[in-house]
């Protein structure tokens, strides 16, 4: 039996659009109203400003980088030592679970002032290459809750043991059959991984602004304090780079089943 | 299996009575080789997770002589952190149940309600975007819409309605209200599948027997959704009282300082002329096991939710 839709179900879902939508759109307009003073109705010369400014490459393509050293670095670390438990040493499950989730009870603030002051005068805060690896640490603990699972769920999918004896009895080592034979079988579970991993790092602020590194958030911050419509267009960008790396996650989640995953603030 | 190999190879390749040999046979059972595989994400975990922990725990609960002390939890019911953490848990308790209002009202609008195919999926992918666009890019947004220039407010007072200067995003109330974005979202995510499971026979059955609308949700329905209201609720909380550059962006160091745990945790780190170190241990303590208990409720309500979906 299907029921009709119910006239409630429109009003609220248009009362929570309003609120989901109506801040998107005026950012949108707001953007578009740089030159509205010299009578121009829509202009995008916010954007040109924006993206023609310097700091704009280099905090976008710091943020980009980290972004990617931070999936390699959560990839290198999470594939093998799944693999290995999941393979070897079953009992351990839990505690991979454990410690992968446990960054969602430390606050982003405290994590970086423990590290701040457990590492305080050596190489991590002295210099400017360990602050940037201080950072990155930092990402891939912030990640762990949203990278491992998607890893640990396309791994419980495959027959891990089965692959291992098989690549095993053909004479495969521990390293062509992580690279040939896992990762191949898993490469989706990264890569849903990899996608949400991107989108926070692209928008993260807390890390980088305590740090003093240049990454996007920071800029957005700085723009508006002393600019009107340009932070309006960096925040339609942050929310393109959001969309377009959920749309991909949501793509490749639809060949397998639909998963729910949901960042950090 | 692999693990027998190992220590045979091992005992063939030194001598039988060697002292090394003799202590891979003392070894306990669990004492494998297997364990060198999981040594770097150990390793990581320990050096970037566990060790920061533990000295923001050992931080608040010690004083400058290294004995265990209960005084800098206790002064954190100081005027000041009383206001900023009393300001943060009012902030998450508002902005959980008016995020949580409206996004089940929007869950049971895609499920229950029957919205076509089309919304739903719609709504579901713009609730995916939403729930990650936090933080900085969402004050922005804000600031257009409704700060003293902002689109609406332009409109609105074009209309005869002025918000200015009685409101301010850059108070107690604009924090509730940017916050409120992201936890709509996360909330629809989280309930969709819940409401999914009620299952169309039930609300039949329960038509059958005479009951009405109200009868309905109030003895079937809300029963068997409460463990995974409960546990979407607790995340929004913990969600809330964690956050940061949201606040942040909004409100800046110095008022955030009393209105926000998050900033006035930075701040007493970041100020080098501290009387007392402990107290921002403390601080940052108290956020831990504020989350953490967050987060077990979470936890313990979810093992009740799935209990509900196995069995059905």
């Amino acid at each position: 039996m299907t029921r009709k839709t119910s006239p409630f179900a429109w009003a609220w879902l248009l009362l929570a659009g309003f609120y989901l939508l109506l801040p998107l759109i005026a950012t949108l307009v707001f953007s578009l109203q740089a030159d509205i003073r010299q009578g121009i109705p829509i202009s995008f010369s916010a954007y040109a400003n924006v993206i023609g400014s310097n700091d704009f490459a280099s905090h976008l393509a710091f943020s980009f980088g980290a972004a990617i050293l931070t999936i390699i670095i959560t990839t290198l670390l999470l594939v093998p030592t799944a693999y290995w438990v999941q393979l070897k040493m079953p009992f351990l499950l839990p505690v991979l679970e454990f410690m992968t989730l446990l960054p969602i009870v430390i606050p982003v603030v405290v994590l970086v002032f423990g590290l701040i002051t457990i590492y305080n005068r050596t190489f991590l805060t002295n210099s400017s290459q360990g602050v940037y690896w201080l950072m990155i640490g930092s990402y891939v603990v912030i990640t762990f809750p949203y990278s491992y699972r998607p890893i640990a769920a396309a791994l419980h999918a495959i027959n891990v043991k089965t692959l291992t004896e098989a690549s095993q009895s053909l004479g495969a080592g521990w390293l062509r059959i992580l690279l040939a034979v896992i990762f191949p079988n898993i490469w989706v579970g990264v890569l849903n991984g990899a996608f949400i991993t991107f989108a926070i790092v692209m928008g993260e602020f807390t890390v980088s602004s305590i740090l003093g590194l240049p990454s996007f958030s920071v800029l957005m911050y700085n723009a508006n304090l002393n600019q009107v419509y340009e932070p309006a267009a960096l925040a339609i960008v942050s929310f393109g780079i959001t969309w377009i790396s959920i749309a991909l996650l949501q793509i490749i989640g639809r060949r397998r089943s639909a998963t729910v995953d949901v960042g950090v603030h | 299996m692999a693990q027998t190999a190992t220590i045979r190879n091992l005992d063939t390749s030194a001598d039988s009575n060697s002292l090394f040999a003799r202590l891979v046979r003392m070894r306990p059972t669990w004492l494998t080789w297997n364990w060198l595989g999981v040594l770097p994400f150990f390793l990581f975990i320990a050096l970037f997770q566990l060790y920061p922990a533990w000295s923001i725990a050992v931080g608040a609960l010690t004083d400058d002589s290294h004995h265990l002390v209960l005084d800098n939890m206790l002064k954190l019911g100081s005027e000041l952190n009383r206001t900023s953490y009393w300001n943060t848990i009012q902030i998450s308790l508002i902005t959980t149940a008016s995020g949580g209002i409206l996004g089940f009202l929007l869950a049971w609008a895609i499920t229950v309600g029957r919205l076509p195919a089309w919304v739903r999926s719609s709504v579901l992918s713009f609730c995916g975007v939403a729930a990650n666009f936090a933080g900085i890019p969402l004050a922005l947004a804000f600031f257009s819409a409704i700060g003293r220039v902002g689109v609406i407010t332009q409109v609105l007072k074009s209309i005869g309605i002025f918000i200015y200067p009685g409101f301010s995003l850059s108070s107690f109330f604009g924090i509730c209200i940017a916050y409120t974005y992201f936890q709509i979202p996360f909330l629809v995510l989280i309930m969709t599948p819940a409401l999914d499971g009620l299952r169309e026979e039930w609300r039949e059955a329960a038509d059958n027997l005479g009951a009405t609308q109200a009868q309905y949700w109030r003895l079937v329905a809300m029963p068997i959704l409460l463990p995974s209201l409960l546990s979407s609720l607790a995340l929004l909380f913990a969600n809330a009282f964690g956050a940061y550059a949201t606040a942040y962006a909004l409100v800046g160091g110095g008022v955030g300082e009393n209105l926000v745990i998050s900033i006035a945790v930075r701040a007493q780190f970041s100020n080098d002329s501290l009387t007392n170190p402990h107290l921002g241990y403390a601080m940052a303590f108290g956020m831990v096991i504020m989350v953490a208990i967050t987060v077990f409720i979470y936890t313990w309500s979810r093992q009740r939710a799935e209990r509900w979906r196995n069995s059905s």
